[in-house]
This record gives structure tokens, C-alpha cells and sequence, in this order.
């Protein structure tokens, strides 16, 4: 399957280069710079990143399909015959993503020169966003397992650091310990993954830990080994990519800056886990069993993700959850072998989730901070910039027909069926419908109906400036267009991302043209009467949750009026919904289960902390009778020991 | 002769009395004490051991054991006295500043 | 002619311990100069005191490639010991550093102080080089004696006393299960010499004996207290909160050092024979050590008590390393020891720069706008917090790589396991630390004007930090070549086959 070549291509080395300069400069001298010059430097290193990926991908793709671009760092680890080089390794996987990364990186840093205008700290948040380009960039073009990790970690550290960067203590010492542990323990897994692999491949004389080399010798590794070290790869995804058990955290880094929640928390660091995934879907495609629970895990969470968002006040509340959900959605598409769906949403994604962030971040920048949609309304007019583009964002995350999310959802559901998993099919297709409605309530209680803005805010609500809502622009246009990298098989020019990809990820079953249409439209129907349904309730018939509540002392009218054929579908439909979104999941499962579990693992390792420390009692001679007693153990076990065998 | 095993048992039972005394005490000195209790009974160790093996290296060993119990006598009675200074006990149990 | 002889002689014989005998020489010459100074003139004494340990690292670079038992058999000098002789002198030279603004703000008696210091050194470069029991007893006992002084050495301190107090008390009752042991030994295989016992133990009748067994378990024991495994652990977070800094430093990395040197030539390279006895000892010890030292280290708010107990906890990955035994193993856990003493002189060094001379120790709410009042040393205690959590590319991330991976070779895959859950919870400690820094808001403080000595120390430190993490190869050459010269002695033909593997 893979006859490319691989060339040497020494400029790679320069990509990582350019974003460390940049973190070095902006930690060292950034303060001294001023403002100006970190703002350029700091874009810059991005911005050059981005265009060594495009002249890379431009020698990539004169190469024979399969090919890859090369460089290698120097020798890192070895052991025994086992050598560990950091290299980095340029194929179609890591081209799409390094174009995100990086293109999409720019962006987002573009928009922080003006969103972080007036922060004093703004040499360190720039070192710390180049630091993270930096190692995300690692992340996806280590071309080994533990370089992939180095890069794993280092996104991780970032994140913390950029979590914590504004927010007050209180908050943060729960949130960010909430995300570290949640995150070490997805961490956990990926190393077990790795050594359990490794040393899966040295028990059959195979010393390497190299993606090529792997890939080409997978056969060597027993089924049930590379179920094993699936699943703990799968577990580290969960972590780093917000899915089921280990999601929690997510929501809670919305307290970050508004940027950093849109680089990070949506466009590039938690798509990681989709990306590992596919990028070992060699390995994963020998274990049916764990394709299952990929599959399984994202559609679930996804459509677990979605009906929490329905009930969320807090504009970017409602976007991570959002994100979980559409991630989750990928996990489904690489759970049901269409890598390459995975990867083409990771990007569409990456397009409109960090343009409706960026717009929300330009929302909260109007007003002030405001984070609460019940404070929000008819911003529409004052903000035309972002109301416009986040039009397009939400459309496309709706996944109407022509916009970019259609193409790559369409893409997941069509495998997802065509692999047979029905099931999770019709929950990727509720999901969707949800999806409309949920976003277009955000966008709604946004932009439209009655101003409930604070009467204080309201005479200094302005557009924002140029310099956010050029990104803004940039990214509504590839939120509108991006989708068209990956039309359906035989439509124009076909699936180009797809076949870009497939000599890296494989080839998917696909269904005649006419049954994927219909698959289609099922879809799109969802999604659009999902927006309909929001329409409904939040611009023609605005208040009518309220009126639910006074509804009884106006049985009679209400009944005579149009009003009850809504009200019997609040009853019956939208209100079981959101009560099982709001009690079910959020208070019940989320509160109390999920958290139980996390807070009840701290708990109890503070317990087992604290009882163990009372052994420690200050008092010299119980010191000596501890360690009389550990002395008594070791000689009864050598003594035991010789009896039995002496 | 004595069979080497009746100083090994010996040196066993001081031992054993000495890691008592460690305990059980509550007087630093006492337990100091103690402690010099069970190097002794590692000495007659030694020099049983050494006679019943027909090598020196044992009895040499026992002078390296005495000067360094030496030097342990006077650094660890220096050390009870400057606690003794700055807390005026020689209670083992009433030394827990740090602990937990 | 004669003279020449004589020299040729003393050449030949002393070249071997010229490391451990300049810094007992310098030793000397501090308590001769220190009479004549005035206190005020600590600071010239502390040069003194580190030009004479840098000598010794110089003196035991140069001996590397050198193979020869000295002083018929007594110190075994090889690579191994090369490598720790150069290991210890820089961990003590690095806390003389520490030590140089420290001693004078906290009013110590300086002789005493560094003249204690160098005896200390001279004790664990013994133990290092140990090549029979006695040297072993005297070595551990030389490090001990003056490191109970030392802890106790800041007067004005009641804790100081306390802590020197109860260290040497259960320091000295170990010392007395060790000797028991090492008698034992002695008795069962008719030798001090370890090379003789190594042989004389290559019979399965004698390796099972109870005499050999009862030996072996007392020097478990004892050597258990000074590397601080659990269940012998104790006394470690008393005295490391209690002693002044710098001595906790170096108690923290050359003490344990010397004593995991010891320890690990003792059992893996002369005590193979026995390894089904021990082994199996040694994955309770460790396990206990790791998840007991991380477990309590997440309830601690004194930092150096936190660093305590996560001493513990990676002498708990060291031992880890320790049973599964071989030539991996043995050279991981040298360079796990490598990256695992410059992390931690480095957060001594940035605890001896923030503590306050009124209030000795340093809670976590003391560390609090670090960030903000002091960037940079705020960025390096951040940096060997990460790697001491084992974050890549750092060295704390590539020592334990190689340890569990030794171990996971050697087949120990549960301890891995577990020792992978414990390096999870570790991390939310050592996060802790970087919290307290960059997140909390504390009072505006004062720091002592930082001497140029110290921030020497935090730049080789970073800069160690860095470097063997993210270029290991040489180091990890350094470490494999020290083991299997020390295994190649002792049996011959191991060299071979562990280069082989």
C-alpha cells in the first residue's frame, strides 16, 4: 500500500525552530521589546511556520503518492538495542495537520495581538502560546511514539499554564488540579500504551518505537497485545481529547483566556487524541474489539455532549461542550475505520469552532467580559462583524448542506453506517439535530430578540477592532469554502483531502451515490429541523419558556391558541430533553458520578495520605518501632524464605 | 570448648535487648545506651565468628566498631546535650516539633 | 633512587584514593585555616572548600579507565567509582555553594561547618569505592557522623537540634542491624573481602543457609534507613525539615547517592547469586517506598518536608530499578541518580534563595507570586519540579524511561505499573509547587541579596537539568561504561554480555 519515497527535508527542522525563537525571545526579552515587537515576533514565528508547511506540502505533493518528508534532530534515547531517534516525519497526516496547526495557529495569534491589547502580561502569554505552536508542532511530526509524547506533555503544560494565566486562585486551584489529574491519568495510559507495544515488538526482535517501522512490521504484534495497548492509547485520548470518563475537565478551562480556549481548546491541542488514534489506526485496525469502543465512546459522547449543551447559560460552556460533542463525533469516524473522515473534520472543525470562539471572545470583549447569554440579545446590529460570521460558524457546525461541516460529518455518518454500526449511526444523526438547535440558541440569545445587556455596558458596546476581526473574516470564509478540500467521491473534483490521505490511513468502504444521498439528506434534515426548533423558541415565539411556567393558570387560551401544539412539543420533546440534560447528565451523572469519581480518587489519596502521615508522629521511638517492625518483616521473609527452600 | 553458637546466641539475646531498650525507653541516654548494647553484641559477634574461622579480620573489625562507637559516643551525647539546651528534656516523646 | 622508589610507590598505591584524599586534606586544611579567620571571613573559607572538591572531581575524571583494587582489595577503583567519586564532589561543591551566603546569614560556625562538610564527602566517596565490609561500615559511618552534626548544626534552631537528634538516634540504631549483618556475612562466608563472599556464595548450599540469609536481611535493613525506603524511612522528613538547607540538600543527593552506590554494587554486582532472596524483598520495599512517599508528599505544605517525601518516593523508583537487576538496570539507575541529584540541588538552591532568615522553612503560601516578584527563579524551581514529576524531555523523564523499562525487560511488569500510577500522583504535587508560584497571589518579600555562588548553582543546575534530558547519550555512555566496569571485575565476562545486550 505504501510505495512512496521518503525524502530528506532539512527545512522541517526550521519549523520547530521558528516558534522556539520565539518563546526564547518573548521569555527573555520580551518585557524589554515592548509591546509592538513581541506582537510581530510572536505572529511571525507562527506566521513562518506556516509557510515552511505550505513549501513542504508543495515538495510533498510532487512526490509519489505515500511519499514522506524527512529530518532527524539527533539520537535521543536508547536502550539496549532499542535507539530512540527525534525525527521528524512529514506525510500526509501530519501536512493537514501542521496546516492547522500552524495556519489556523496564526490566526488565533493574529487576533490575541488585539484581544490581549491591554493586558501588562502579554510577553508571557506569548511566550507560552508560541511555546505551545511549538509542541503541538512535535506532537504531530515526531515520527516516533515517545517524540509524539514529548510533544503530548508539552501541550498539556501549556494548557495548564494558559488556563491559569488570568484567573483568580480559588477557582483555578480546583479547575487546573480538576484538568492535571483527569489529564496524567490519559497520560498514564499513553506511556503503558508505549511500553506495552515496545516491548511487544522486542519480544519478536523488533527494536523501534518509529511510526514507519511499526507500520510496516504491525503483524508481529498479537491481537490481544494490540487490544491492550489500544485501549491504554484510547484512554490517553480520552484525556487529552475531552471524551468519556475523563471530559471533565474541558468546560472548566473555558476560564482561560478567550484565545487560548480557541487554539487549544478547540482547534488544535484537544483534536490530539483523534490524531494519535488515526495515526496508529494501523494498530487499531487489528483489533476490531477496541475499533468498537472508539466508535462506541465518541458517538455516546457526543450525543451525551449535546444535550448538556442545550441547558448551559455561559457562552463558552455551551462551545466546550460543543467541542466535546464534535470530537466525539470523530472518535466515531475513526472508531468506524474512516481515518480520514476524522482527520477532515479535526480541520473543518478546526475552521468554525475557533471562529465561533474568537466571535464569543469578540462578544465578551463588547461587553465586557460577559460570559452569561441571559445577559446578552439584539447584538446583532452593534456587532455586525461578528454577528455575520458567526452566522456562518454556526452553520457550518449545523452542518447545513454547502458548509464546510456538512462535508466531514457526512463523511462520519456514511461510515459509520456503512460499517454497520446503526445504532451509533442514529445517535450521530439525534446528535445533529441537536446540534442545530443548541447552537442556534446560542446564536440567537446572541444576536437576536430583546437586548438584556446591562444598562451600564450598553453605551460602550462597540465592534471590535480591526486587528479580531480580520480572523474573524478569514476564518468565516474557510468555514464557508474549507469543506470543499473533501466533496463526495465523483462529485467535480472528488474527495481530495481524502485521497490526499488515504496511502497514510486506508481506504473506507463508500455506498452507491444514490443511498449516500439519501444518508445525506437524513442527516441534513435533522440538523436543520434542530434549527428550526431553535428559531421556534428563541425568535418567534421568544418568552415561551417562561410562559411554560405560568402555563396552567391559562390552560383554556392556551389551549384555543397556536401556542399549543409548541407547548405540547416542549412538553413532550424539549423538556424531557432538557431535563435530562440538565438533571440526568449535568447535576446527576456529571456532578455526582463523574466528579464523584475524580474528587473521590483525590479524596481518597488524601485520605490514605493523611492516615499514613499519622504514622509519622514526631516521637523518635515510634520511628524505631516502624522501622522494628519493617526489620521483623524482612527477616521473616528471608527466613521463610530459607525454610522453604533451604 | 564453648561451641561458637552459645556466643552467637549470646550476642543475639543482647542484641535483641538492646533493639528492646531502643523502644521501649523513654530517657535519651538510656537509649543511647542501648544502642551501644547492640554494637556490643555485634562485637562478641564478630570475635566468636572470627575464632571460630581462624581469621583476623574479625577481631579487626571489632576495633573499627569501638572507635567509630567512640566517636558516635561523643558526637551522640553532644547532640542530647544541645537538645537538652534548647528544650531542657531528655524525654524522647516530648522531641515532635516537626512531625505529620 | 631511593626517593624515586618510594615515590613510584606511593604513586602507585594512592593515585586510587587521590579523590577522597585531597577533600580530606582540604578537610584539614579548613580546620587549621578556619582557627585563624575571624566568622566573618566565612565566605573565604567556603572557596576554599569548594576549590578543594573541584580538585577531587578533576582527580577522579582523570582516573576513569583506571581498573585496580587498592590497598589489597579494600577500595576497588574503577569507572564506577570514578563516576560517583565526580557525582558526590559535585553535589557537595554545589551545596558549598548554597552554602555560601546561607552559613553567614544564619550565623553557623563555618570551620566546623565545612570542615564537617568534606568529612561527610570523604565518608560517601568511601562508600562508593567500597570493596569490603569494613570499608563499607567506616564509609557509611564516616558520611553519617558528620552529617548527624551538621543537621543539628544551626543552634539557635530548636528544630535543627530535634532533627540531628532523632537522626542520629535511628541512624545509630541501624548502624547496629547493619553490622549485624555485615557480621553474619562475614561468619557465613569467612571474608570481609566482597569479591571472596561474591564467590564463596556461587555455591547453592551456602547461598541458602540462614546465617547468609539472616546477613543479607540486616544489610537490607540497614542500608534501607540510609537510602530511605519505607518501612525505614522514618526519620527522613524530621530531619530534612529540621536541618538548615543546604545540609538538607545534601542529604537529599549526596548522601543518598553514596548510599544507593553502595548499596547497588553490594547487591548487584557481588550479591547476584542471591538475587531470588532479595528480589523478591526489594519489590515490597520498593513499591512500599514509592506509594507511601507520594501518597503522603500530597498532604505537605512545608516544601522541604514535600521534598522529603518525594525523595522517598524516588528512592522508591531507584529500588524499583534495583530489582530487576542485570547491566539495563544497574546503569539506569546511575543515570537515574544523574538527572535525579541536580533537580533536586536545584530546588534546594531556589528554597535557600526565597527562605527568610527570621523564619527557617518554606510552606507552599511563602512560594505564593514567586512568579511575579522573582521570574526567574520562579522558572527554574517550575523546571525541576517538571522533571522531578518526569515531564519529557527533562532528565527526570528519560531516568525513569530507562528504569522501567529495565525493569519491564527483567519482567517486573506490575511494579512498573504501579511505579507508572505513582509517577500520576506525583505529579499533582510537584504541580502544587508551580501553582503556588504562578497562580497565588503572595505579599511582596524581601529576599537576601543573592551572592553570585548561588546563582552559579541554579544555572549549572538548569543547565544539567536540561542537557542530560535532552542529550542523554553521553551520559547514559558514562553510566552503562561505571556499571559494567564495576560488573566486569567482579565476574568476569558480564562485561561482554551486557554490551552485548
Amino acid at each position: 500500500m505504501v510505495n512512496g519515497v521518503v525524502v530528506e527535508f532539512p527545512a522541517l527542522k526550521l519549523m520547530l525552530l521558528l516558534p522556539a525563537l520565539g518563546v526564547v525571545f518573548n521569555l527573555f526579552l520580551g518585557r524589554r521589546a515592548g509591546r509592538a515587537i513581541v506582537n510581530v515576533v510572536s505572529v511571525a514565528a507562527v506566521v513562518g511556520a506556516f509557510l515552511l508547511a505550505l513549501w513542504a506540502l508543495g515538495e510533498l505533493l510532487a512526490l509519489p503518492a505515500g511519499s514522506a518528508l524527512k529530518a532527524t534532530l539527533w539520537s535521543w534515547i536508547y536502550v539496549g538495542p532499542l535507539q530512540i531517534d527525534l525525527g521528524l516525519r512529514f506525510d500526509a497526516l501530519a501536512a493537514v495537520m501542521t496546516l492547522v496547526v500552524s495556519g489556523v495557529g496564526s490566526i488565533i495569534h493574529l487576533y490575541s495581538c488585539g484581544y490581549m491589547g491591554e493586558d501588562p502580561d502579554y510577553a508571557r502569554f506569548f511566550a507560552y502560546m508560541n511555546l505551545f505552536t511549538l509542541s503541538m508542532l512535535v506532537l504531530v511530526l515526531g515520527n516516533n511514539l515517545l517524540f509524539m509524547f514529548i510533544g503530548w506533555e508539552g501541550v498539556g503544560l501549556c494548557s495548564y499554564l494558559l488556563i491559569a494565566f488570568w484567573y483568580d486562585n480559588a477557582q483555578f486551584a480546583y479547575n487546573g488540579r480538576k484538568a492535571f489529574v483527569v489529564n496524567r491519568i490519559g497520560d498514564a495510559g499513553f506511556l503503558l500504551g508505549i511500553f506495552a507495544l515496545a516491548a511487544a515488538f522486542a519480544s519478536r526482535g523488533l527494536w523501534t518505537l518509529d511510526f514507519a517501522a511499526m507500520r510496516e512490521h504491525i503483524s508481529l504484534v498479537s491481537s490481544a497485545v494490540a487490544t491492550m495497548a489500544g485501549l491504554l492509547f484510547f484512554l490517553g485520548a480520552t484525556g487529552k481529547s475531552a471524551q468519556i470518563p475523563l471530559y471533565v475537565w474541558l468546560p472548566d478551562a473555558m476560564v482561560g483566556p478567550t484565545p487560548v480556549s480557541a487554539l487549544i481548546h478547540a482547534a488544535t491541542m484537544v483534536t490530539a487524541g483523534v490524531y494519535m488514534v488515526a495515526r496508529l489506526g494501523f494498530l487499531y485496525q487489528l483489533t476490531p474489539a477496541t475499533m468498537e469502543v472508539v466508535a462506541a465512546v465518541g458517538a455516546i459522547t457526543a450525543f451525551f455532549a449535546a444535550t448538556v449543551a442545550l441547558a448551559q447559560s455561559d457562552i463558552k460552556r455551551v462551545l466546550a461542550y460543543s467541542t466535546i460533542s464534535q470530537i466525539g463525533y470523530m472518535f466515531l469516524g475513526a472508531g468506524a475505520g474512516a481515518f480520514g473522515a476524522a482527520i477532515f473534520h479535526i480541520v473543518t472543525h478546526a475552521f468554525f469552532k475557533a471562529l465561533l470562539f474568537l466571535g464569543a471572545g469578540s462578544v465578551m470583549h463588547a461587553l465586557g467580559g460577559e460570559q452569561d447569554m441571559s445577559r446578552m440579545g439584539g447584538l446583532r446590529r452593534k456587532l455586525p462583524v461578528t454577528h455575520a460570521t458567526m452566522l456562518v460558524a454556526t452553520l457550518a457546525i449545523t452542518a447545513v448542506p454547502g458548509f464546510s461541516g456538512f462535508f466531514s460529518k457526512d463523511e462520519i455518518l456514511e461510515a459509520a453506517y456503512v460499517s454497520g454500526h446503526y445504532w451509533l449511526w442514529g445517535l450521530g444523526v439525534i446528535t445533529a439535530g441537536l446540534t442545530g438547535l443548541y447552537m442556534f440558541r446560542l446564536f440567537f440569545l446572541t444576536f437576536y430578540g430583546r437586548s438584556r445587556v446591562e444598562a451600564a455596558r450598553l453605551p460602550r458596546l462597540h465592534e471590535s477592532p480591526a486587528v479580531m476581526t480580520i480572523p474573524l473574516v478569514i476564518l468565516a470564509l474557510l468555514s464557508l469554502g474549507g469543506g470543499w478540500i473533501g466533496l463526495p467521491a465523483g462529485m467535480l473534483w472528488g474527495d481530495r483531502i481524502g485521497e490526499f490521505l488515504r496511502p497514510v490511513v486506508g481506504q473506507v468502504k463508500s455506498v452507491p451515490g444514490l443511498e449516500a444521498l439519501a444518508l445525506s439528506a437524513v442527516a441534513s434534515a435533522a440538523a436543520l429541523s434542530g434549527l428550526v426548533l431553535a428559531f421556534v423558541f428563541y425568535v418567534a415565539a421568544p418568552g415561551l419558556p417562561e410562559r411554560a411556567a405560568a402555563w396552567s393558570g391559562a390552560l383554556y387560551r392556551a389551549l384555543r391558541e397556536k401556542y399549543y401544539v409548541d407547548e405540547l412539543y416542549d412538553f413532550l420533546v424539549t423538556r424531557p430533553l432538557f431535563f435530562l440534560s440538565d438533571v440526568a447528565f449535568d447535576r446527576v451523572i456529571d456532578s455526582y458520578a463523574i466528579e464523584g469519581l475524580v474528587d473521590g480518587a483525590a479524596a481518597a489519596a488524601r485520605g490514605g495520605a493523611a492516615a499514613i502521615r499519622r504514622v509519622e508522629t514526631g516521637n523518635v521511638q515510634h520511628y524505631a518501632l516502624t522501622y522494628l517492625c519493617g526489620a521483623l518483616a524482612v527477616l521473616a521473609y528471608c527466613l521463610y524464605y530459607s525454610m522453604r527452600h533451604g | 570448648m564453648t561451641p561458637v553458637s552459645y556466643y552467637l546466641v549470646l550476642g543475639a539475646a543482647l542484641f535483641a535487648i538492646g533493639v528492646a531498650g531502643v523502644v521501649i525507653r523513654r530517657n535519651l541516654i538510656v537509649i543511647f545506651m542501648s544502642i551501644e548494647v547492640m554494637l556490643n553484641a555485634v562485637n562478641l559477634t564478630l570475635v566468636a565468628l572470627g575464632r571460630a574461622l581462624g581469621s583476623t579480620d574479625g577481631q579487626v573489625m571489632v576495633f573499627f566498631v569501638m572507635t567509630v562507637g567512640a566517636a558516635e559516643a561523643a558526637v551522640g551525647l553532644a547532640l542530647i546535650l544541645a537538645a537538652f539546651r534548647s528544650r531542657h528534656t531528655i524525654k524522647a516523646d516530648e522531641l515532635n516539633l516537626m512531625r505529620w | 633512587m631511593i626517593s624515586g622508589t618510594i615515590g613510584a610507590a606511593l604513586d602507585a598505591s594512592w593515585r586510587p584514593v587521590l579523590a577522597p584524599a585531597v577533600v580530606a586534606i582540604t578537610a584539614m586544611a579548613v580546620m587549621l585555616v578556619g582557627s585563624r579567620l575571624g566568622e566573618e571571613d566565612s565566605e573565604g573559607l567556603g572557596w576554599l572548600t569548594f576549590s578543594g572538591l573541584a580538585l577531587a572531581a578533576l582527580c577522579a575524571f582523570a582516573a576513569v579507565g583506571r581498573h585496580a583494587p587498592a590497598f589489597a582489595g579494600a577500595l576497588i577503583v574503577d569507572d564506577y567509582t570514578a563516576f560517583f567519586y565526580c557525582l558526590i564532589a559535585v553535589c557537595a561543591a554545589m551545596v558549598v555553594l548554597l552554602s555560601l551566603d546561607y552559613v553567614p546569614a544564619l550565623e553557623l560556625p563555618s570551620t566546623e561547618y565545612y570542615a564537617l562538610l568534606l568529612s561527610a564527602t570523604v565518608g560517601m566517596m568511601l562508600l562508593a569505592a567500597a570493596g569490603d565490609l569494613i570499608i563499607i561500615f567506616l564509609g557509611l559511618e564516616t558520611m553519617s557522623i558528620s552529617v548527624y552534626v551538621m543537621a543539628a548544626i544551626a543552634r539557635r534552631d530548636p528544630r535543627s537540634s530535634e532533627a540531628g537528634l532523632k537522626y542520629f538516634l535511628l541512624g545509630a540504631f541501624s548502624t547496629g542491624f547493619l553490622l549485624y549483618g555485615i557480621a553474619l556475612l562475614y561468619g557465613a562466608t569467612g571474608s570481609i573481602k566482597l569479591e571472596a563472599i561474591s564467590r564463596a556464595l556461587q555455591s547453592s548450599a551456602l547461598a541458602a543457609s540462614p546465617l547468609v540469609l539472616l546477613g543479607l536481611a540486616m544489610m537490607l535493613i540497614g542500608f534501607g534507613f540510609k537510602v530511605a525506603a519505607v518501612p525505614f524511612h522514618a526519620w527522613t522528613p524530621d530531619a530534612y525539615e529540621g536541618a538548615p538547607t543546604p545540609v538538607t540538600a545534601l542529604m537529599a543527593v549526596g548522601v543518598k547517592s553514596a548510599a544507593f552506590a553502595g548499596f547497588l554494587r553490594l547487591l548487584l554486582v557481588y550479591l547476584p547469586a542471591l538475587h531470588a532472596q532479595w528480589g523478591g524483598a526489594l519489590w515490597v520495599l520498593a513499591a512500599l517506598t514509592m506509594s507511601v512517599g507520594n501518597l503522603v508528599a500530597l498532604a505537605q505544605n512545608n516544601v522541604k518536608r514535600m521534598l522529603a517525601y518525594s525523595a522517598i518516593a524516588h528512592a522508591g523508583y531507584i529500588l524499583v530499578g534495583m530489582t530487576a537487576a542485570g547491566g539495563a538496570a544497574g546503569a539506569a539507575v546511575l543515570y537515574y541518580l544523574l538527572g535525579y541529584a541536580f533537580a533536586n540541588l536545584g530546588a534546594f538552591a531556589v528554597l535557600v534563595a526565597v527562605e527568610r532568615v527570621e523564619q527557617p522553612g518554606t510552606t507552599l503560601a511563602d512560594l505564593g507570586g514567586l512568579a511575579k516578584g522573582q521570574p526567574m527563579l520562579a522558572a527554574a524551581m517550575a523546571l525541576f519540579m517538571l522533571s522531578l514529576m518526569g515531564l519529557p524531555p527533562l532528565a527526570g523523564f528519560v531516568g525513569k524511561f530507562y528504569v522501567f523499562s529495565a525493569a519491564l525487560q527483567a519482567g517486573y511488569v506490575w511494579l512498573v505499573v504501579l511505579a507508572a500510577l505513582n509517577s500520576v500522583i506525583s505529579t499533582y504535587y510537584y504541580a502544587r509547587v508551580i501553582v503556588a508560584m504562578y497562580v497565588n497571589e503572595g505579599a511582596e518579600r524581601k529576599l537576601r541579596a543573592r551572592r553570585p555562588g548561588l546563582s552559579v548553582a541554579l544555572a549549572v543546575a538548569i543547565a544539567a537539568t536540561i542537557i542530560i534530558g535532552v542529550d542523554p547519550r553521553p551520559y547514559v555512555e558514562m553510566a552503562a561504561g561505571a556499571y559494567a566496569s564495576a560488573a566486569g571485575i567482579a565476574r568476569s565476562g558480564v562485561r561482554a554480555a551486557f554490551l552485548a545486550h
